[in-house]
This record gives C-alpha cells, structure tokens and sequence, in this order.
C-alpha cells in the first residue's frame, strides 16, 4: 500500500490527542486514515467546498502577485522595522523534479541567500523535509522570507479574515502549530548552514483584512507550539515498542475485508474523545466503538474527571444505584449523593414544590 | 573594552541592597509616574514595600497603598507599626462586619475608618483595590504603592489609577493570574483587556517606565531557588540569599523506617520529597492521598523537628504553625483538614494555592495537582499554581503524588487557541510541571500503603 | 461538569433519551419571536448565501443570492433582510410604559429618580446554533459603517438605506448575547443543552438536528440512532437527509448542487448582458430567472428543515413553565433594549469597532455580575440546579428541629434566635460564615454558629440575623419553625453592585489617557473591487 505523506497539517494534528496510540501508529506508518476509515465502513466527514479552495487559492496569488511584493512588504512592516525596505527582492526559481529535488533546490536556495546577506529573498512554496519517526516526511509551507540579517521567517497565508485585527483564535491556533511544523523543518535545514541563521520564532500570518480581500498580515509567536510540536515528533519514535506489540503481520491495507482490517485497527488502543470528531479522520469509527463499549470518555474528557476508576456508563450508573461499588471509595460515595439529589429533585419538582419559593 | 568582569562571588547581601537602592531612588526621586518591581517568591517584597512606604512619609508625600485582599492590607498596617510605632497609619475599611483584623486595635496610631474622608491628611492610608475604587471626588495623593500587581486585574487598576498621581507597582508574575467568571475573549489582544493582569496594560501604556527586579530570594532555601527560578522565571533568574549549609533541619525522634519518615528525612537532608502512591484514576478527593498527607503532617509534629537558619543560632522548633498544607481545590483542603483532625492535628494551615500566596511556612506539604486524575486541564497545568504550592517553603517542601503523572502530561492535548496580539506567557505550564517532576523524581519514596 | 449533570448523560445513554438538566425554562421565550436562519457561502468571512427569516413558522421568508460574490446582489440580500427585521424591531419600540432610573444629576452629582420610559415588550432573535449568533455580529459589523447615497453622495458603492441601521441593531443583539442569561438573541442548540442532557457530547450537541433527536426520537427509535442518523445519513446522490443548522454549509452540497447551479446562473446572466435584441433578450431573461429559481429552490431546501427544527425546539421549551425570576431578567433585557432604541433616535453615531478601556471594563462588570446573578436565580428557581450546588457543599437544606428565642447584645435589643436545622448536606461552613435563604423572594441572612454534635452529625446551628421587622419581636413569619422544610445558599442572591468606573473623558494614565479629541466618526470600511460582504 502506498504511504500516505505526512504533511504539516497531519504533523501538527498529532499534538490534538497526543494519547492515542492508534493515531500515532497510523500516521507514523503513513497510512491513509480516510481511505482506511472508508473502508472500514465509517467514512470521514472532511470535505472541502470548492468555494473555500478558489478564494483560497486567489488570495494567496493575490498576496504573492507581482515578485511577492506585497508580502515582503509584509514582512517588513511587521516583523522587521530596522532593515532596509524591500525594494529589490530575490525571488530564487525552487522547480526541480521530485520532492528530494524539490528539497534539495530550496536548501540550495537557502544556503545562496546565507551566503550573500543584506537583501531580502522570497522563497514562493519551497520544500522542506522533516525527520519523522525515522523518514522523511516532505513539507511545502506557503512561503520563506530571508531578511537582511540572514535570518528566516515562516509565511502562513490563510484566507479567513483578520476583523479589527483580531481573528479566529482557534484557526490561528491552528495556523500556529503548522507553522511551527515548518519551523522546526527550517532549523534543521539551518543547523546545516555554516554559519547557523537564525529561524524567526515569530511567523508571519497573512489574511484578509476585514472584509476586504486586501492582504493584512500579523506576527504570531509559534514557540509554544514549536515546543509542543517537537516533543510530540520525539514521541513518534517510540512507535516502533507500540508497533513490536502488535500481532505478526497485521496490516492497515484498505483492500482487505472490513472484518480483517477492523480486527488489525483494534488491535491498537484508541483514546477516543468528542474533539477527534474535527481532528481525526477515522473518529467516526472509533467513536462507534466507543460507544458500544459504553465508554464514559465518548461522552467527553471531563466526564470522567470524577469517576475515580470507573470507565463505562453501566459501572457508573450501578454504583450510583446503588448495586455496585465500594461505599467507600469516595467516586462511589459522591455518585450514591448525586443521585440521591438528583432523584429529589426532579420528585420535589413534579409535585411542584420548590425549596426555595 | 572594559576589563572582563571576574566571576565575583554572588554576594546576595549587596545585590539585594543595590536592587532596593535603585527601586527606591527611582520611586523617591525618579521623574516616570510608575516604576514596576518584579519580586520573585521571598526576596522581600513586603520589606521593600514597607521601607518605601516609611520613605515617602518621611519625604512628607501623601501616600495611599492599594493591596488586593484585606488579609494582605492588614498584614501591612502590622509591618508598617511595627517598624515605626509612631507613625499615623490610616486603615480604610469596608462596611461589612469583621472588615479588618482586630490585632490593629491595639495599634495606638493606626486610625480605621469605612470613610476615606475621615482618613485625611494621614500620611499612609492603606486599603484594598475593591475599597478604593469606591472612594470619589478627594484630591488625588501625590503616591500610591500597588501591591500584588501582577494579581491586580487591568479593570481594578482603571477604578482607581485616577486616585494618585504616581505609582511604584510591586508584584510576584510567577504566581496566579487574575482571572474572570466570564469569557472576555472579545477584547484579547487590546491593550487595556479589562481581564488582563494591571502591570501588562500598565506597560503596553507606558513601556519606557523603569523596571526593576529583586534577584535574591531570601526564603527559598538553595536547594529550591534554582529550580523554581528555572522552571517558573526562565527569563528572569533569581537566586537564593542563602547558601548550601545555612540551614537544616533535624528531628529528634528518629525515623521508624516507614514512607512518610522516609520522605521526610530525604527532604530534611535535600530540600526536596515525592512521596508517590501507586498509580490510580482517583476523584480528587483521593483518600490514600489525603490520609498520605495527613500522616506525613503528623509525623513532622510527631518527630519533634527543629530548624537552624542564618535567623537564630539556636535551633527553631518545628511547631504546627510552621508547617502547612497546599492543595489545588477547596474541597481537598477541606478533607486533609478532616483527615489531620482523626489524628488530632487542629492548627496546621490547609489551603489552596489561591490563598497561600505571599505566604510562608518551614515546611510545606503539597499533593500535587495533577495526582490521580484521569486528564490533565489547563486549570491543573497552570504554572502560578504549582509555583505557589513549590515556592512556599523556607527548609523543605514533600510532595504527594500518584505515580502516572508523566504520561498524563504526555497525553496532554495542546490545541489552545491562539488569540492575536496578545503576549505569550512563558513559562509554558506543560515544561514547568516537566521540569518540577524530574526534580523530585530524584527524591522519591514510594508507598504502598 | 458537576456529578449531576454527568449521570443525567449517562442515564441518557442508557434509556436513549435525553433526560431534564432543569426543571423550569431558565430563558424567556417571547410570545412572537423571529426566527432567522441564515446560510454563508465556505470561504467568504461570512457572505451570505440566504437565509429564512420571519415570526410565522408557516410562512417563512426566504431570502437568496444567487451569485455571492456579486455585490449589489448581497446589498439586495441584507435590504430585504432589513425590511423583515427593521418593522419587527420597531414594532416593540414604540409601546411603553413609564418606569423610574437612577441618574446622577449633573448639576448636584446626587443620585435621583428619573422618570422615563421603558419598552413594555422587546424583540427575541433566535438562530439555530451558537455559530448563528456570530454571524449576526459579523452582518453587524459588516453593515454598520456602510455609507448611504443619502449620508454621503460621493460613496464609491452606496448601500441600501436602512442597512446600516440593520447593522446597529444586529450589533447591538450580539453584544447582548453576551451576557449571561440575556435572551435577546438566543442559540436553540443552546437553550435546549441548558434544559436537557443528551446522551452524547456537549461538543455534538452543537449539532441541532442530533440535539433534537436525543430529545424527541421518533417513535420506536432510541435517542442515540436517531441522532447518528441526523448527523450523517446521505440520500443517494450523497447529500446529507437532515442538513447542517449553518450557517456554514456541507461541502458535498456545495461542490455537486450549489457549485453547478450558480455557474448556471452566471452563464445565463452574461448571455442576458450579450443578447442582441428585445426577444433574445427575453429568452435569456427565462433562462436567468430559472436559474435564479433553481438556488432559490436549493436554499429553501437546505434551510426549510433547520428552521422547522427551530420551531420544534420552542415548542419543546414552552412546554416547560418559566422560572419565577426569569421575567426579571426579561426585564433587563427590555431596558438594554429601550437604551439602544433611545441611543438610535438620538443619533448617536454606530457602535465603535473596538471598545475604549473604560467600556470594556464596564461590560466586563456588567457581565460578570449578571453571571453571578444567574447562578443564583436558576439555582433559586430550580431545584435540579440546586442539587448540584448542595452537592458542591455551596448550599444546603433540611428540617428545623429546634428554635430558640435570642437576642443581639445592645441597648436595644434585637431579636437573633438560634435555629437548628438537620441536613445530609455536606455545606463548607466556616467559622461565621453566612448563609441565605428566600423569604418572600428577598433574601434572609443567617449566620453558622457551630455544630449541635460535630461536623458528622449532620445538626447545624444558625443565628438568623435578618429581616423580622424593627420591633423587639421578630414578624409574624419570618423566624422559621419547627418542622420547616429550608434551604439555605451559602452564596449571596443578589450581586453586589460594583464602584462606578471613571469615565471615557477621565481614563487614567495607567490606561492610556482620555481618548483625547472629539473622536471622529469611525471611516467606512475600503470598500474594494472584490469584497467579501
């Protein structure tokens, strides 16, 4: 089965619900989680309008029109007030065939940039490759600016809007920790440079502003989510002891019957929770299994933040009635009170009698 | 080229003095209208609060002090009357009932009102902020000390900046932040967010005003300052103003070779105890735990300790009100009081990390957020949390906690939102809860009890 | 989430229906509210694609446009959408009745009575879900600095006349949304998860359709099929059976339905600006209203079943009597309302992009303190709420097993008997702490005086401190009995009012300074050759 790549998105998605070994594996092996999902007879909700696709498409066009002048301008204003305005830019060609070509002629790029400082250069849809798990996974951030100084910055162009200068926190969030993707993959690109330059901690996001489509851009500091990012990555090589305790030749293949690749999928352990909905291709699947083992986690991740050791719904409600479980332990007391108030409650309530009038 | 610097000794003493020097030059005869005072856990801000205080009414500037809580108010009006017994000290009070500590009825010349007007023309009047944003139409004091400033909201800030004409702001940015009951989102990133911390606002206003930081902790023995300057203030180090063998901590009933002993001798000798029960989903009112704390207090009453420090030469001894118990939630307070009360333990302080801060004890006995919980939330990992449950301590700090706790951290999904414009707070909670653990992992004891 | 809440859930997941998180409707629902439905097109900050809109669940008006990059075809949209909410909205403003405010007057800086008026009834926008509460705000911003012919001749794209005031008005309902238990403008997906525990996620129940089903199934189906259904169930040529509430659309429905029939549309219309004579023309002039007809078709359909949805859901939540403080916080909505109405005609300029300090910090307070106050009137009104604070330790009820007379150490005596009450309840009682209870609607303060025998006993005793009259024996009435049957809060029921901010002209240094000049109005958004709404 061809591997899937790994791309930023992917990459920056593994910090959504680091716990889940099942997430981790797949993706670590590359597998395609919509295809397997759809094989597995719970397709994934992820679709794209084609809407978004054009507007997306013509506004990062629009942002890097005319030698990407706009943009470093940009660039400029937001980041790096004390350099020289950018009046004559490099924009360096990065064609070559393949993705290690592609890699290869951005790291050429980069090293001609270092090697002739004081301007600024444009790289438009470099490639990046990034270690993960033990290959290599092929990155394309939407543009690398080299300042003056020699160092780098990441370009996020996205076309939800900046209102007021303020935007949507979670898709900036998200904007953020794919950027820090990208960063990472620069600095091991710049720790290969002699000497190092330095990769900006602080990206450059560019919208639209307000209702415009007139680019607008605002520096956002990835470090947080470089951290996060990095120690996930670090995490992913431990899939080797998850992949040593699966079954002899268990196999992710879409083409196998769904009972066989349901079998092979459950042999690794999910952890399921509501936010894999928007974060996970095969949460569908794993939140029907969820489900029928009566998890108390499908319902939410605090759910269970009171629950001491008890996991399933039907654990949960025969210790509050009463049936099940150690008075002592205080979940199975504090359960036992809960229900009790509760049922007088909702007795109090049908005869109509409030406490407090 | 200036010579390069020799690696001086640090001599704690004389940094300390030179800090103080400058913040006090800087506050008495500087021409900024504020001057903000980092002062990381111990390293004195209250003395440093109190001297200028004493310098402004000696230098005849009307002075009213802002601090945030009425425990923290009264305990100033203590500080400032015992320095200088002499000087009029106005407590300006609210009109509820109890409204200040009654130990200042015995001060001779501390004057107490609800009134603002019936204070005037006293040379400190000391309130909280909630109280002074009452206080309308007087003529503004030449000088306010804002205490506790970065617990300070930016609203409660914008109430009562306009009572004062210039400001020294003091306060501790490792510890909680404030904190709103509702979502203000919709103001993130402007400079005046009502919700953000009064110093941010205050700064994003005037940045050329001078900074100043107090570098030497005096409570928090060697064996603490290190970490917690780097896990909590990676960019703004302090050190400890006392070294590796000024302090110790003996017990005179020897160990009995059980977990609690263990653990509180491995802290006696290092500063530093994990006291850690096997790994387990708990409620938080987790009862092993609880109980393990609970016996941990006992025995350190019950081994008769007694403390040296650079204060005495003769050995302290290690009484009830010397130690105390920090917890993340009230009601965990609330059963460790319940437990230790079964072993007869009444006079131990129990509190959440809330109501510890800019308090200090001897020995602090902590059960660590994050002990037995099946996730970790934003609430648990919040850095000022654990800072102020692991900076509380002058000797030793012994913390309890279910094993586990590194896998729960590992699992901790970070998909936070990111809102424009604002700053980044660092220390991550994440790194700084890592960092802590690691330590103490070295000064395990485990139990099984 | 508290104990309570979580076993509702869970006794959703296993008898397949929801179960009630409330007992009494927490929210007003007025008698004649506008429903509004609106779909935007993906990647357009919200450029609308249509919407339904109207106060008779079996008359909606739909509105669409049909290309939603055309300019003059979304000022179209948002005038057709003023003349159904402007009337509405003024229908409420001009019936009122005399009410009293407190004022400072500018001449004393005394506080004093002022008669004026307040609106006797207010608006009530509901959208479907929470998403459609941002949207109003975005419409809002969007519209509220459009320049008119009228305002300004030399606009380069003038919009329709009363849009900008839509846009006040829409601004003003999304602000309001914000404070806690306002119901101006009300999510259902959120009024119905305050009044019912699904046996799903709250992140799913943002989901109407799923929301619905774990409330009312159809017959013979469990909550948790009916539900999977709604979200996921496609029809053969693989679009969604129940659709998304919005405003945001299913891309299936955009690429192989919408996608198609707007490239129509755009087709027909230049072939309409390319025809050559008065018969072609008319020709194509069929072909464009068809087309035209056939988005209009394809709106309908992808709305109609949101909004019959929101019907279903006040239908389910008028079922539930209203909670007896729920008219009071009505009330404040009605002089947000009044305010806004009165700011409008006296020709205040719309509302700022950003709030100045002094502002933010006022809403913050505002919002804060109807927090508090919400807590306490849904506990109050509630006793399903109740429980869940009892269960926290913050209140407590019980018997009266015993009271004695005493009185308060004074010349005068005042009578402050000592009333024993037995509870299961587990309150945090501290040293003196303070205690509440409803007498009449007004709060009575007790204080804790200790235990009758230890902290397991489960006997407490109380001083009542409070409202038993001036006199040296307390009203008949307000001492409990023995045998009474109390609950007590140990928080308070009414919030404190906080200290009066400083105003705009008056902010501090710390905070900026005063916003200096006369503050100009704020410009007109650039308008471009291509923008998004």
């Amino acid at each position: 089965m061809p591997a899937k790549a790994l791309d930023a998105r992917a990459l920056a998605a593994l910090a959504a619900n680091p716990g889940c070994r099942r997430r981790a594996i797949l993706d670590g092996a590359g597998v395609n989680k919509a295809a397997l999902a759809g094989a597995l007879g719970s397709p994934s909700a992820f679709g794209q309008s084609q809407f978004a696709l054009v507007r997306g498409n013509a506004f990062e066009a629009k942002v890097k029109a005319d030698g990407g002048t706009e943009l470093l301008r940009l660039a400029h204003e937001k980041l790096d007030r004390g350099s020289e305005p950018p009046a004559e830019a490099r924009v360096p060609d990065l064609t070559a065939q393949g993705p290690q070509g592609r890699t290869a002629r951005t790291e050429l790029a980069l090293r001609e940039a270092a090697g002739a400082p004081g301007a600024w250069t444009l790289l438009d849809h470099p490639m990046l490759a990034l270690d993960v798990a033990g290959s290599p996974a092929f990155l394309e951030p939407d543009a690398v600016v080299v300042h003056p100084d020699g160092s780098w910055t990441v370009v996020e162009i996205k076309s939800f809007p900046l209102l007021d200068g303020a935007a949507d926190p979670a898709k900036v969030g998200a904007a953020a920790r794919q950027a820090a993707v990208y960063v990472l993959a620069l600095e091991q690109v710049a720790a290969r440079v002699e000497p190092a330059p330095r990769v900006r901690h602080r990206i450059l996001l560019v919208c639209p502003k307000d209702f415009s489509n007139l680019p607008t851009a605002s520096a956002v500091d990835v470090r947080k989510q470089r951290a996060v990012t990095a120690r996930q990555l670090a995490r992913l090589t431990r899939i080797e002891e998850i992949a040593d305790a699966l079954p002899e030749g268990t196999c992710f293949s879409p083409d196998l019957p769904a009972e066989q690749l349901t079998r092979a999928v459950e042999a690794v352990p999910a952890a399921y929770a509501p936010e894999c909905l928007s974060a996970c291709e095969l949460a569908f699947h794993c939140r029907d299994r969820s489900r029928a083992e009566g998890a108390v986690t499908s319902l939410g991740r605090p759910v269970r933040a009171e629950l001491g050791g008890l996991t399933t719904v039907e654990d949960v409600l025969a210790a509050a009635r009463g049936e099940a479980g150690d008075p002592d332990d205080p979940a199975v007391a504090a359960l036992r009170r809960a229900a009790a108030l509760r049922a007088e409650a909702l007795g109090t309530a049908s005869r109509e009698v409030a406490p407090c009038p | 080229m200036t010579a390069p610097a020799t690696p001086a000794v640090f001599d704690p003493g004389a940094e300390a003095t030179r800090a103080t020097e400058a913040i006090l030059h800087d506050t008495l005869h500087g021409t900024a209208r504020g001057v903000v005072v980092d002062s990381p856990p111990g390293a004195g801000k209250s003395t440093l609060v109190v001297r200028a205080a004493l310098e402004l009414a000696e230098a005849g500037r009307p002075l009213m002090v802002v601090a945030q809580t009425n425990a923290q108010v009264d305990d100033l009006v203590l500080r400032l009357a015992e320095k200088n017994p002499d000087l009029p000290v106005g407590r300006l009070h609210s009109s509820d009932t109890d409204p200040y500590d009654k130990a200042l009825d015995s001060l001779d010349h501390v004057r107490k009102s609800a009134k603002a007007a019936d204070l005037a023309g006293l040379p400190v009047v000391i309130s909280t902020a909630a109280k002074w944003a009452h206080v309308k139409g007087v003529e503004p004091w030449q000088h306010a000390i804002v205490d506790e400033a970065y617990q300070m909201r930016s609203d409660a800030l914008l109430a009562v900046a306009g009572l004062f004409e210039r400001a020294l702001f003091v306060g501790d940015p490792g510890q909680l932040d404030p904190f709103s009951i509702v979502g203000a989102e919709q103001w993130a990133g402007l400079s005046y967010d009502p919700s953000g911390s009064a110093v941010t606002t205050l700064l994003a206003h005037n940045p050329g005003l001078p900074q100043h930081r107090l570098p030497v902790s005096w409570r928090l023995p060697a064996s603490a300052a290190p970490l917690v300057s780097d896990a909590f203030y990676p960019y703004t180090p302090f050190r400890s103003g006392t070294g590796h063998g000024d302090r110790g901590l003996a017990f005179s009933v020897a160990s009995d070779a059980s977990a609690p002993d263990r653990v509180i001798d491995e802290a006696a000798a290092s500063g530093w105890g994990l006291l850690q029960l096997p790994a387990r989903h708990t409620p938080r009112t987790d009862p092993e735990a609880v109980r393990a704390v609970a016996q941990v207090v006992r025995r350190l009453l019950d081994r008769e300790g007694a403390s040296t420090s650079e204060r005495s030469p003769d050995p302290t001894p290690l009484s009830a009100d010397r130690i105390a118990v920090g917890t993340a939630h009230r009601d965990q307070a609330a059963a460790i009081r319940a437990a230790l009360a079964e072993l007869g333990v009444t006079d131990v302080v129990v509190d959440t990390a809330n109501r510890l801060q800019g308090r200090e004890y001897d020995v602090t006995v902590v059960l660590h957020p994050l002990s037995g919980r099946p996730d970790a939330t934003a609430f648990h990992l919040e850095t000022g949390r654990l800072c102020v449950l692991a900076s509380r301590h002058r000797h030793a700090c012994i913390v309890v906690c279910r094993e586990g706790v590194t896998d729960l951290l590992d699992d901790y999904p970070s998909t936070e939102p990111v809102q424009l414009g604002t700053l980044v707070k660092f220390p991550d909670g994440w790194e700084a809860n890592h960092a802590v653990l690691a330590h103490l992992s070295e000064h395990r004891v485990t139990w099984r009890p | 989430m508290s104990l309570i809440a979580t076993l509702a859930r869970l006794e959703a997941v296993s008898t397949g229906r929801a179960q009630p998180a409330a007992t009494v409707r927490h929210r007003h629902l007025s008698t004649r509210p506008l429903v509004f439905v609106p779909l935007i097109t993906a990647g357009e900050a919200g450029a609308p694609l249509g919407a339904l809109v109207g106060t008779d669940r079996d008359a909606p008006r739909l509105l669409a446009v049909p290309q939603p990059r055309d300019r003059d075809l979304r000022f179209a949209f948002l005038a057709e959408l003023a003349d159904v909410v402007l009337p509405y909205i003024d229908g409420f403003a001009d019936v009122v009745e005399p009410a009293e405010r407190s004022e400072t007057d500018p001449e004393t800086g005394k506080r004093v009575k002022v008669e004026v008026e307040l609106c006797a009834d207010a608006p009530q926008l509901i959208v479907p879900s929470r998403a459609g509460i941002d949207l109003v705000r975005l419409l809002g911003r969007s519209t509220r600095f459009r320049r008119t012919a009228e305002q300004d001749p030399e606009t380069p794209f003038p919009a329709p006349p009363r849009v900008p005031l839509l846009g006040r008005w829409l601004t003003h309902f999304g602000e309001r949304a914000r404070v806690p238990g306002s119901s101006l403008l009300l999510a259902m997906t959120d009024v119905l998860g305050r009044h019912w525990a699904t046996g799903q996620s709250s992140l799913e129940d943002q989901h109407l359709g799923a929301l619905l089903a774990w409330i009312a199934p159809p017959e013979g189906r469990s909550g948790a099929e009916a539900a999977q259904e709604a979200e996921l169930a496609r029809d053969a040529a693989g679009q969604l059976l129940c659709p998304p509430a919005g405003p945001a659309t299913d891309p299936a429905f955009d690429n192989r339905l919408l996608a198609p029939a707007i490239e129509r549309y755009d087709r027909a219309r230049t072939a309409l600006a390319a025809a050559e004579d008065g018969l072609e023309a008319d020709d194509r002039l069929g072909a464009l209203t068809a087309a035209e007809r056939e988005i209009r078709a394809l709106v309908a359909s992808r709305t109609r079943p949101t909004w019959d949805a929101v019907w279903q859901g006040l239908d389910l939540l008028r079922e539930l009597p209203e909670g007896s403080r729920v008219e009071e916080r009505w009330t404040r909505d009605r002089w947000s309302f009044t305010g806004h109405r009165d700011r409008v005609a006296s020709g205040e300029p719309p509302q700022p992009r950003r709030d100045d300090a002094v502002t933010a910090a006022n809403k913050l307070a505002t919002r804060e303190r109807e927090q508090s106050r919400l807590e306490a009137q849904e506990a109050l009104d509630d006793p399903l709420v109740m429980a869940a604070r009892r269960l926290s330790g913050e209140a407590f009820a019980g018997e009266v097993v015993d009271v004695v007379m005493a009185y308060s150490e004074s010349k005068r005596p005042s009578p402050r008997p000592l009333v024993t009450v037995r509870t299961d309840d587990g309150p945090h009682l501290g040293e003196r702490a303070r205690a509440y209870r409803s007498l009449g609607g007004k709060p009575q303060t007790v204080e804790f005086v200790g235990y009758e025998d230890g902290p397991e006993g489960g006997l407490l005793v109380l001083r009542v401190l409070d409202r038993m009259g001036r006199g040296k024996e307390p009203e008949p009435g307000s001492v409990p009995e023995k045998g009474d049957r109390l609950c007590f809060t140990l928080f308070e029921h009414e919030p404190r009012g906080g200290a009066k901010l400083p105003d705009p002209e008056e902010t501090p240094w710390t905070h900026g300074g005063p916003p200096g000049e006369e503050p100009a109005p704020e410009p007109a958004d650039q308008v471009t050759e291509e923008d998004i709404l």
